[in-house]
């Protein structure tokens, strides 16, 4: 059915622009400031909390059948938990820089607002297939956010960008960003663009209003980000 | 007696967990709409931070490590957590009604607040002994009982504001939250 492919579409990009885990339903925003000093960081972050949501959506909408009402927050903690466990052991034998750099932030994809908010209110309603693609398109979209807020701190505050120094910055950089102050200031200012967007019209890409209404805007990277 | 002071005023001020660790960030966000929520929420996470680090703790080295078992910290520290924030819930239903409803969503998302499971786990990473980990879940407990009672002062008077339209809500509070953060970088260097 061609209709059904639709849908399955449907989920799969709602999570990155519509229904942006981190920029416009607000969750998930301990990882997103914390770990975004860097663009590097914020991508491996990403990528490691779609792996656990992946394999959360698929394991609890397969036994969404199975799991009494009464115990499913105990349930899905246990199996968000156990996928957790598993990408640290994954990381730290085959990418041990990145594992050492998110510390303690990856144990606390455990408790990961996104992770849960999808298996209440995703997972634990449709099937399996569907939530495969509701999970791969909101790692998109959360892994997306992050990297956009990771290339914003690491350009102006530390004047770098995947390891290339940039031009002018780099000889004096804004250093408060890459400090906890910054990456509040630097969220607020990502939402307040996205706000300014969303009202107008439909928002088609968010890198590219990634600055708009921020009074930065002229000073900030993210058009080099966007290469 | 030196070191604990130390580890109670670094986990309060100079490493709060909101402000420079970024730990909690949905209740601090949340919850910090008024005064007494502020403090009723922050009683709360104490409390539950060192009920799960009494009990974490000698789950992790009387159980777990005689049995080579430590990959399974995650999972056995959430699942006590959750446990907790169950109980602090039942109990406060009873006693404390208003407080209750005031609190409301944000009871159970204790459980899924990263300041409490960080807590434990930072503990073991950081090899305190029993005592300094419950100093260090006290301290960390207060320093975000204090930066939501701090913050909430701040929002109450953002409410009279001007704030530009497109500012208006979150974006407005993650940027007063980012000077609030400023004003405790001044603790650092405090203890060096």
């Amino acid at each position: 059915m061609a209709e059904k492919k639709n849908s399955l579409f449907v989920e799969l990009t709602k999570g990155v622009i519509k229904e942006n885990p981190t920029l416009v339903m607000l969750l998930g925003m301990c990882p997103t400031l914390a770990v975004t000093t860097q663009a590097m960081n914020g991508i491996g972050m990403g990528l490691a909390t779609t792996f656990v949501l992946l394999g959360s959506n698929i394991v609890i909408s397969a036994l969404r059948k199975v799991i009494p009402d009464k115990v499913r927050i105990p349930a899905f903690i246990v199996i968000i938990a156990s996928f957790v466990t598993l990408i640290g052991f994954l990381l730290e034998g085959f990418v041990p820089s990145l594992y050492d750099s998110l510390g303690i932030y990856l144990t606390l994809i455990t408790v990961n607002c996104i992770i849960f908010g999808r298996a209440e209110m995703f997972a634990s309603k449709n099937n399996v297939i569907a939530s495969a693609f509701d999970a791969i398109g909101m790692g998109i979209g959360f892994t997306l956010a992050l990297f956009i807020m990771g290339s914003i701190r690491e350009i102006i505050g530390a004047g770098q960008w995947m390891g290339m120094d940039i031009p002018v910055i780099h000889s004096n950089p804004m250093l408060l960003f890459i400090m906890p102050a910054g990456g509040f200031f630097t969220l607020g200012c990502i939402i307040a663009a996205v706000n300014k967007l969303k009202n107008k019209k439909p928002p088609l890409e968010i890198e590219c209003g990634g600055c708009e209404g921020c009074p930065m805007a002229d000073k900030c990277g993210s058009k080099e980000a966007d290469k | 007696m030196k070191v604990l002071a130390v580890i109670l005023l670094s986990a309060m001020l100079t490493d709060n967990f909101v402000l420079s660790k970024f730990m909690g960030i949905c209740p601090f966000l949340g919850v910090s709409k008024k005064i007494d929520s502020a403090t009723g929420m922050g009683v709360a996470v104490t409390f539950v931070m060192l009920c799960a680090t009494c009990v974490t703790y000698p789950i992790h080295h009387l159980i777990l490590v005689p049995n080579g078992l430590e990959y399974f910290d995650t999972v056995v520290f959430i699942l006590v957590i959750a446990l907790f924030v169950q109980l602090v819930e039942t109990a406060m239903k009873k006693t404390i009604p208003s407080l209750y409803k005031a609190l409301g969503v944000y009871l159970p998302l204790i459980t899924t607040n990263c300041a409490v499971l960080g807590v434990t786990v930072l503990n073991i990473d950081n090899n305190y002994s029993f005592l300094q980990s419950l100093v260090n879940a006290l301290g960390g407990g207060l320093g975000f009982m204090l930066s939501l009672v701090i913050f909430s002062g701040v929002r109450r008077k953002m409410e009279y504001a001007d704030i530009p339209e497109t500012f208006k809500g979150v974006p407005a509070t993650l940027i007063a939250a980012s000077i609030v953060s400023v004003s405790f970088m001044g603790f650092s260097g405090l203890f060096s």
